[in-house]
């Protein structure tokens, strides 16, 4: 048998010898971990120098330090690094600019907590406000994608005919780049009144839906040979079928699509709020912080977006050991 | 003597696949009454697997005709004549060991209360008893096996179709299973067709071995066996036990030379 969850466990170790296995290999996953996060946080504060060198060399000559060579004009002509080594003392002002082109980690940091700790919830300014905005129409937009999605897969599995007319349509859907598709859908529902959350989560689950058709036509069909032979042995019933052993065998594919649509919901969403100029949402708050320059404010959207990201998949991710492990499947 | 469970006349049956057709069965014919003990034995490929397959009506035979319970086999499978034991257990992993047993009981619609009992009943017949809220992870291979066992056991049909069911578990634990489903074969007095790579297994468990040879798969000897009933395991170093065990082999030897 291959490896599909029906094959026989491995006997011999016991689960809950498993288990400490897993928490043990956390302890030991910990320090890779924390070992890559600091080499990337440090690449990037390196990167800020030569990023903002231009800028902070004119803010320090603006604030009365002398800078070699003077003058904006003369420094145009030379490169990042040529004008780093020239002027080594005035390089940690790249880390605190106040429009800096690349900013450094702590300014993010410090403009993400502001932007979830630092203002009411229902202000403007909140990131708490702009990302329920946006994970509202995500979770609408996963809903019906992974709805349409499931209902997909089964016709697929129980008929030929679907399999050969839908299945085309959903891979060529996935091949038209969501940015150009996104502001026709909304200016196409906009002109017949629907505008607000909808449009949103039409696109949210236009990106979600595939991973879901994909992975649960996998898991429907999971089953092997010999299991489906046994339940025509019972002259068990299509629905029978499905209901007993298709829908069972096809939960861990299930939750392998939940997680990557989850995250092509909130893509989906996000990319949404750009084309209107949308008021909310993280899309309109890296739309408006490119609109005026405000670099920190896009790495904080960005950041933001990333952490809903994680939290969903995570969620997801716990739903799964939780139902699994009540199923007797956890590993 | 009763109609025959199981009649099978100038059997044919032909795969045809890409590259050219595979001639499985050839002109098998083959009566088997009711609680008689049938084991088929014969090289891999000699079609043992198609026949009880098409007993069981997954296969439809390209010619002859077969009877099972004096009907079409497929009538017999929508009938639920017979439980089918597959060489993997092949037990749902989401379902306890009781779960298992219950799957064919909740698809034929039995009643609640008679599913537990018949659970039950079933589990107690192979042994496992204490193991009902076990999951399959939880059980050794043999074990695994003998549930698969009671599973088909559980609707009481009154024919059991094995196919290799101990074909990947150790010698020791075979003997025992071996012991065990001649015990519950005496007490059930079910129909038993099945399938073994094993000599000595084939004649411990039967009243009728069918000896088979392969390309085209037919059968080359039907040995009624002179063993008595009641068989304890050394009855394997009996004289008569050996002397079977001899005509089985020779029947072997005698369709692999005819290719
Ligand atoms: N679905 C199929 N399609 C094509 N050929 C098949 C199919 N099933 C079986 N065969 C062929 O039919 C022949 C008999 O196969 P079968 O599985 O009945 O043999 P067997 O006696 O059970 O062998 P083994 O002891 O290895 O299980 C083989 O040559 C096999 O390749
Ligand atoms: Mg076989």
């Amino acid at each position: 048998m291959s490896d599909a969850p029906l094959s026989a466990p491995s006997g011999g170790i016991g689960r809950s010898a498993r288990v400490a296995a897993v928490a043990r290999g956390m302890g030991h996953r910990a320090g890779p971990v924390v070992a890559v996060v600091a080499v990337l946080v440090a690449i990037w504060y390196a990167a800020c120098l030569p990023m903002n060198v231009g800028n902070t060399l004119l803010q320090a000559e603006r604030a009365g330090a002398v800078v070699t060579p003077e003058g904006p004009a003369a420094r145009r002509q030379m490169g990042s690094v040529a004008l780093m080594a020239a002027n080594p003392s005035l390089l940690p002002g790249a880390w605190s600019l106040e429009r800096p082109r690349l900013p450094a980690p702590h300014q993010v940091a410090v403009a993400l907590w502001d932007g979830v700790a630092g203002q009411s919830v229902t202000s403007a300014r909140s990131l708490v406000y702009h990302a329920w905005v946006t994970l509202s129409a995500t979770l609408l937009g996963f809903a019906i994608g992974t709805g349409l999605g499931i209902l997909l897969a089964v016709g697929i599995v129980h008929s030929r005919v679907m399999e050969m007319s839908v299945m085309p349509w959903a891979i060529v859907s996935q091949t038209v780049p969501i940015i150009a598709i996104a502001p026709m859908i909304i200016v196409v529902l906009y002109s017949v009144g629907v505008q607000g959350i909808v449009p949103k989560a039409v696109i949210s689950a236009y990106l979600s839906f595939f991973p879901v058709v994909v992975g649960m036509v996998t898991g429907f069909r999971s089953p092997d040979a010999m299991q489906l032979d046994l339940l025509r042995t019972y002259a068990a019933t299509r629905a029978q079928i499905f209901g007993k052993l298709r829908l069972p065998a096809s939960l861990p594919y299930l939750f392998a699509s939940l997680k990557i649509g989850v995250a092509a919901s909130l893509v989906g969403a996000i990319v949404a709020e750009l084309p209107t100029g949308a008021q909310a949402g993280l899309g309109a708050r890296l739309l408006a912080g490119s609109y005026y320059g405000q670099n920190i404010q896009i790495w904080a959207a960005l950041f933001a977006a990333a952490l809903l990201a994680a939290g969903l998949v995570g969620l997801i991710g716990l739903v799964e050991r939780g139902l699994l492990a009540r199923m007797g499947m956890g590993q | 003597m009763s109609a025959p469970v199981v009649r099978a006349e100038g059997l044919d049956l032909t795969f045809a696949t890409g590259d050219g057709s595979v001639h499985a069965l050839s002109d098998v014919s083959l009566d088997i009454g009711r609680g008689e003990f049938v084991s088929f034995i014969g090289p891999s490929g000699c079609g043992k697997t198609t026949f009880l397959r098409c007993v069981a009506g997954l296969e439809t035979p390209t010619g002859g005709t077969l009877e099972v319970n004096g009907m079409s086999p497929d009538a017999a499978r929508q009938a639920r004549a017979y439980g089918y034991v597959f060489q993997a257990a092949g037990l749902y992993p989401w379902r306890t060991i009781a779960g298992n047993v219950a799957l064919p009981l909740e698809i034929m619609g039995f009643a609640k209360a008679d599913r537990r009992q018949r659970v039950e009943e079933a589990l107690a017949l192979v042994d496992l008893g204490g193991f009902a809220g076990k999951f399959p992870w939880q059980l050794s291979g043999g074990m695994q096996q003998r549930a698969s066992i009671a599973r088909a056991l559980a609707f009481d049909a009154d024919i059991l179709l094995m196919d290799e069911p101990f074909g990947a578990l150790d010698e020791i634990v075979r003997d025992r299973l071996n012991e065990e489903l001649l015990a519950l074969w005496a007490r059930t007095g079910k129909t038993m067709l099945f399938v073994t790579h094993s000599i000595p297994e084939a004649v411990y468990l039967s009243t009728k071995i069918v000896v088979m040879s392969p390309r085209p798969g037919r059968i080359s000897d039907v040995i009624e066996s002179p063993l008595p009933a009641e068989r304890p395991l050394d009855i394997r170093d009996s004289a008569e036990f050996i002397a079977v065990a001899h005509r089985v082999r020779e029947g072997l030897r005698a369709g692999m030379e005819a290719l």
